[in-house]
């Protein structure tokens, strides 16, 4: 848990100042519509060329993420096993025509067990990013906009629950209301909050600055129409771009959270259990573990990389505007 | 604040060295100092591909000044930039034609090359100071180091040299100047410490890219006439950009208007404003309001808008917003024309790219069809307002 | 001189027939008004110090200064964005710093305001009929935004068609400036504060958009206040101009006769550092820069940089007086009746043809120590 911080917190700086660059270069610049091939040109942003061609990857990305999605969600339809029911010709079973990926050690199908794996891993991530990004992103918004007490007291809040140990607080809330699915978005999702505060709270003071929301206060919009009409549409993307990669810190934390004991209960599976379930046999059967684990390595890999190229994508968009 | 009249014999070193270096160069007879021919840029960005700078060829002598006007859009930043070589061929960028200062050819250089070239014999003074200048540094270092870097100075001889350069560029109190940050000094008095860095070797073309675009009126002029005054008393040549055509009135040797990527005016000072050929220039210069006269006087306007390099316009690249525009300006762009042709043309150097160029016959003629059909041959209308007669 | 005493004064001149529409009607008075800001390490922004002025219905008051001067603040100041530290604007005879912040809201209709950046003014992710409407739903008028914005789009000189659904960064500074201008008549202000409405531009679109405010300003009856620093563009639109320099106003009068001969040697200063079309500069260039307005000099701002300075500059605040009909200074040594072009005077010269009025008893000439 510890290195979920660790991992968030440069990002968000780094948001906020692409943030800041944007509207310092806009404004400062005499030949406003020659910016933008000039940083094009530079060598650290090959973003746009002629040559430029999407590579082969994004799709690739795309198709793997597409892929778990659609199975995950339509799982109950798919001719797959039973994920729960053990057969017992397949204990540790290697791959055979019946089961693509073999069975576990209690002889479960593995393939059936990584698809409604899935379903936990992507449930947890979406949901727990999805709660934080709205709950701190309308805080950071009336953070930033407000400034003042607002923004002292939430800085307050959010610099106490960065400080608590992540897995501390996880293990707490496990212990107290019990394993489940619920009890570990809600955890997580309070993890996270504080640093979609921050995200959010950094844009917003980049967006108040921008005359528009000063004239939005001139012709009389009350504050809370500002921040939902005014401000919100520019924080949104942001704050999705970072969420996004956020859901894949989340299927690992959640996978993590299962090894060690903590995450979703058995016998509903999960790639964190699964992989946990495996591990007395890693040496005579790695394939238990270890392609569970590939799964969510590619998984995480394909949201990484689609995350941050859309993140950049959009950066260069923005600096448009 | 002291009065801050730079004084003569602050800069002996500088005419020294200069002088020295003048004979050195062989095998470059045309008296240019820098040369520019036929230098295009292109960028291939998402959208298609913007021709920002369109077979620009200019010379500047020795010791001239060289004025480059044009507005958002013109490519005058971005053929600053091609000169300095800050812009080079990559992958999104094409680049054709020479740049050539006193025979070398920085087109060809790579970057180690042209640091021995920059900062030393050609200097660099930048539209915003405080991002030419290192904000964690003190002015002294920034000033000592480009010093060191170019010239074989002891620290304390390098101290001395950079006490020396801000008291010549007006700074007051110099030696505690050297010990200050950046954000310790305002607007004017950082774009003079990038003023006295680009001094500092002396150099012998000066590149000064909107140097007062962000400072206010009063500093503007005081920041133009140090730099006209060091001009002429080191004997430096001058390449000055703007968008503004009244501030290089009196401050230059030549101008050259540039629109949408390419030189569509070039004369000496005087001719371009006694008699401008280009009907841009003119607009250009009536746009202005004027400071004397009568005030709510309705101002003479350019229709439309800059053009958008991805898209330029067919033809003479200003006929959409021209007054003047004739078939023949739509389809076929006319090339820099020299005004020595023209019945009763100017002297020397003027050319312009025009076909139906103000003051003549043809301009004449071409406006009264427009007047008589109440638009010009792109469609933009025309009243008795837009150009005074 | 308190302001009302100005009023007076002021009105006895106005008597005379003008060729502008304006009238001794005043819309906006500004009294006293000071604006302060934390400036962090206990230091204070001294951004504007007790300015005292007025605006009267149906004129172009000018507001110039360099950066850092305080005139962008005190146009937001006028607006309540944010309040000022201290002293009264009243605007049609309330004085909206003693209102609620929904007294002032209520009033926001009336007063408008178009922002120097015009791409930073538009929110980039609405489309231009939101944007010039917004305002109409904000005030419970949604319903007439179909009728209402068109036309305003077409007072502006944009097609209402070919805007319809487009976003701000499919247009140039220029047309997003004309959107600005529709959202602010949108709600048919009585005044209109432009803070430079035009740095933002090419020279080339600059003269479309003052020309259209002045269309503008009699098609819709405004009163407008014009904040810029470029003299040239304050100079064609206004009928009356303020000087203002670090946080005070130093010279206030009839736009002609203050460029042609400014009384404030600051004044001065500025109109002969304007570039101009003709030739050179036309008077001296001065030197020095604006000092910190954290720590403004004592006495009279602008002593730091004044060639006629004395040690009274320094100690005593120069009071804002009348030393020629309609024309008003802050200076204890003014220049009288000399053209821009004539060379300043010596100090220790008395100034050319100078009727000092002061009645203060001090010397009239500007130098004397």
């Amino acid at each position: 848990m510890p290195d979920l911080r660790k991992t968030t917190t440069p990002s968000l700086e780094k948001a906020a100042v692409a943030d800041l660059d944007a509207t310092d270069s806009e404004i400062t610049s005499a030949d406003l519509d020659l910016v933008e091939p000039l940083t094009g040109a530079t060598p650290t942003e090959p973003a746009k060329g002629r040559r430029r061609r999407t590579p082969f990857g994004w799709y690739l990305a795309w198709f793997w993420i597409a892929a778990i999605v659609i199975s995950a969600i339509f799982a109950p339809l798919l001719p797959l096993w039973d994920p729960a029911v053990p057969d017992y010709n397949n204990v540790f079973g290697g791959i055979t025509p019946q089961h693509w990926l073999g069975g576990d050690t209690l002889g479960r199908d593995n393939l059936s067990r990584i698809i409604y794996g899935a379903r936990a891993s992507l449930l947890v991530g979406l949901c727990a990013v999805l709660l934080g990004a709205v709950a701190g992103g309308i805080l950071g918004m009336v953070a930033g906009y407000f400034r003042g007490r607002t923004e002292r007291v939430l800085a307050l809040v959010t610099d106490v629950v960065l400080a608590f140990p992540g897995l501390v607080l996880i293990i707490a809330i496990v212990a107290i209301l019990g394993a489940s699915l619920t009890n570990l978005i809600v955890g997580l999702a309070i993890l996270s909050v504080p640093t979609f505060i921050r995200l959010a709270r950094a844009t917003t003071l980049v967006v108040t600055q921008r005359e528009f929301v000063q004239a939005a206060r001139a012709y009389g919009c009350r504050p809370m129409r500002i921040i939902l009409r005014e401000i919100a549409p520019n924080v949104v993307m942001p704050v999705a771009a970072y969420g996004f990669i956020m859901v894949g810190v989340f299927i690992v934390v959640e996978g993590s959270l299962s090894f060690l004991g903590l995450g979703i209960p058995p016998p509903t599976p999960s790639w964190g259990g699964m992989i946990a379930g495996g591990r007395t046999q890693l040496i005579e059967y790695p394939h238990i573990s270890l392609i569970p684990a590939a799964v969510m390595f590619l998984t995480v890999l394909a949201i990484n990389y689609v995350g941050e190229r859309s993140r950049k994508l959009f950066e260069v968009r923005e600096s448009n505007l | 604040m002291r009065p801050t009249t730079p004084t003569a014999e602050k800069a002996p070193t500088t005419t020294d060295t200069t002088t020295g270096r003048h004979a050195r160069r062989e095998g470059f007879e045309d008296g240019a100092l820098l040369t520019v021919d036929d230098v295009h840029v292109r960028f291939h960005t998402r959208n298609g591909v913007v021709h920002a700078v369109e077979g620009v060829s200019m010379a500047l002598s020795e010791g001239e000044v060289l004025a480059v006007v044009g507005e958002s859009g013109s490519g005058k930043t971005v053929f600053t930039r091609r000169v300095m070589g800050l812009i080079s061929g990559s992958r999104d960028t094409d680049v054709e034609g020479t740049v050539t200062f006193d025979g070398i050819r920085l087109s060809e250089l790579d970057a180690k090359g042209l640091s021995k070239v920059w900062g030393k014999e050609i200097a660099l003074v930048l539209q915003d100071p405080m991002t030419s200048l290192n904000p964690v540094k003190r002015i002294g270092t920034q000033i000592t180091e480009t010093l060191r870097l170019h010239q074989n100075l002891t620290k304390q001889d390098a101290n001395a040299r950079a006490v020396e350069l801000l008291r010549s560029v007006g700074l007051s109190e110099p030696e505690r100047r050297v010990r200050q940050y950046p954000h310790e000094l305002s607007g004017g008095m950082r774009q003079r410490v990038t003023i006295a860095i680009a001094l500092s070797c002396s150099p012998r073309l000066l590149l000064a890219d909107e140097p007062t675009t962000a400072l206010d009126v009063t500093v503007q002029a005081q920041i133009l006439d140090l730099l006209g005054d060091l001009q002429s008393r080191l004997g430096m040549a001058m390449l000055l950009v703007t968008h503004d055509l009244r501030v290089v009135r009196s401050r230059s040797d030549r101008i050259a208007v540039m629109y949408a990527g390419r030189i569509v005016e070039t004369a000496a000072t005087k001719d371009l404003f006694d008699a401008p050929r280009m009907p841009y220039t003119e607009a250009l210069m009536n746009a202005v309001p004027p400071i004397t006269g009568p005030n709510h006087v309705r101002l003479a306007v350019i229709p439309g808008r800059p053009p958008d390099l991805l898209a330029p316009p067919k033809g003479c690249r200003f006929s959409p917003r021209c007054p003047y525009a004739q078939d023949r300006c739509l389809t076929e762009e006319p090339p820099l024309r020299d005004a020595a042709e023209l019945p009763g043309g100017a002297t020397g150097d003027h050319s312009f790219r025009c076909w139906y160029p103000v003051g003549t016959a043809e301009n004449v003629e071409a406006r009264r069809v427009n007047v008589e059909r109440g638009e010009t041959a792109a469609g933009t209308p025309v009243t008795g307002e837009m150009v005074p007669a | 001189m308190s302001s009302t005493e100005i009023t007076r004064e002021t009105s006895a001149v106005m008597d005379e027939p003008r060729e502008q529409p304006a009238t001794d009607d005043v819309v906006l008075r500004l009294e006293d008004l000071v604006v302060e800001f934390p400036a962090g390490a206990g230091q204070i922004v001294h951004a504007v110090s007790g300015i005292n002025l007025e605006v009267r219905r149906g004129e172009t008051l000018g507001l110039v200064g360099e950066s850092g001067c305080g005139k962008s603040t005190t146009g937001r100041a006028i607006m309540q964005l944010p309040r000022p530290t201290s002293g009264s604007v009243h605007f049609d005879g309330r004085d909206l710093a003693s209102l609620s912040a929904e007294e002032v809201r209520k009033l926001r209709p009336k007063l408008q305001m178009i922002f120097q950046d015009p791409i930073s003014s538009l929110n980039p992710r609405r489309r231009i009929p939101d944007i010039v409407g917004d305002p109409l739903v904000v005030w419970g008028r949604g319903s007439e935004k179909a009728k209402v914005v068109p036309e305003v789009l077409r007072a502006v000189g944009l097609d209402p068609d070919q805007v319809a659904d487009r976003r701000p960064h499919q247009f140039s500074g220029g047309q997003c400036q004309r959107v600005s201008i529709a959202r602010a008549l949108v709600l048919e202000p009585e005044v209109l504060i432009c803070d430079e409405p035009v740095s933002a531009l090419d020279v080339s679109v600059q003269a479309q958009i003052l020309n259209l405010l002045e269309d503008m300003k009699a098609r819709y009856g405004l009163t407008l206040v014009f904040i810029a620093h470029d003299l040239g563009v304050v100079r064609n639109i206004s009928d009356r101009v303020a000087v203002m320099y670090l946080g005070r106003i130093c010279e206030l009068g009839p736009t002609e006769a203050l460029f042609d001969a400014p009384v404030h040697p600051y004044s001065r200063l500025l109109v002969s550092s304007i570039p101009s079309m003709e030739g050179a500069q036309r008077g001296e260039v001065g030197t020095g820069e604006m000092p910190s307005p954290v720590s403004p000099p004592s006495g009279c701002r602008f002593r730091t940089r004044c060639p006629l300075a004395t040690e009274r500059c320094a100690s005593e605040v120069p009071e804002m007086r009348e030393v020629a009909p309609d024309r008003f200074t802050a200076c204890h040594h003014p220049i009288l009746d000399t053209p821009v072009e004539a060379s300043l005077p010596v100090a220790g010269a008395a100034p050319a043809g100078a009727g000092d009025p002061s009645t203060n008893g001090s010397a009239p000439a500007p130098a004397d120590s």
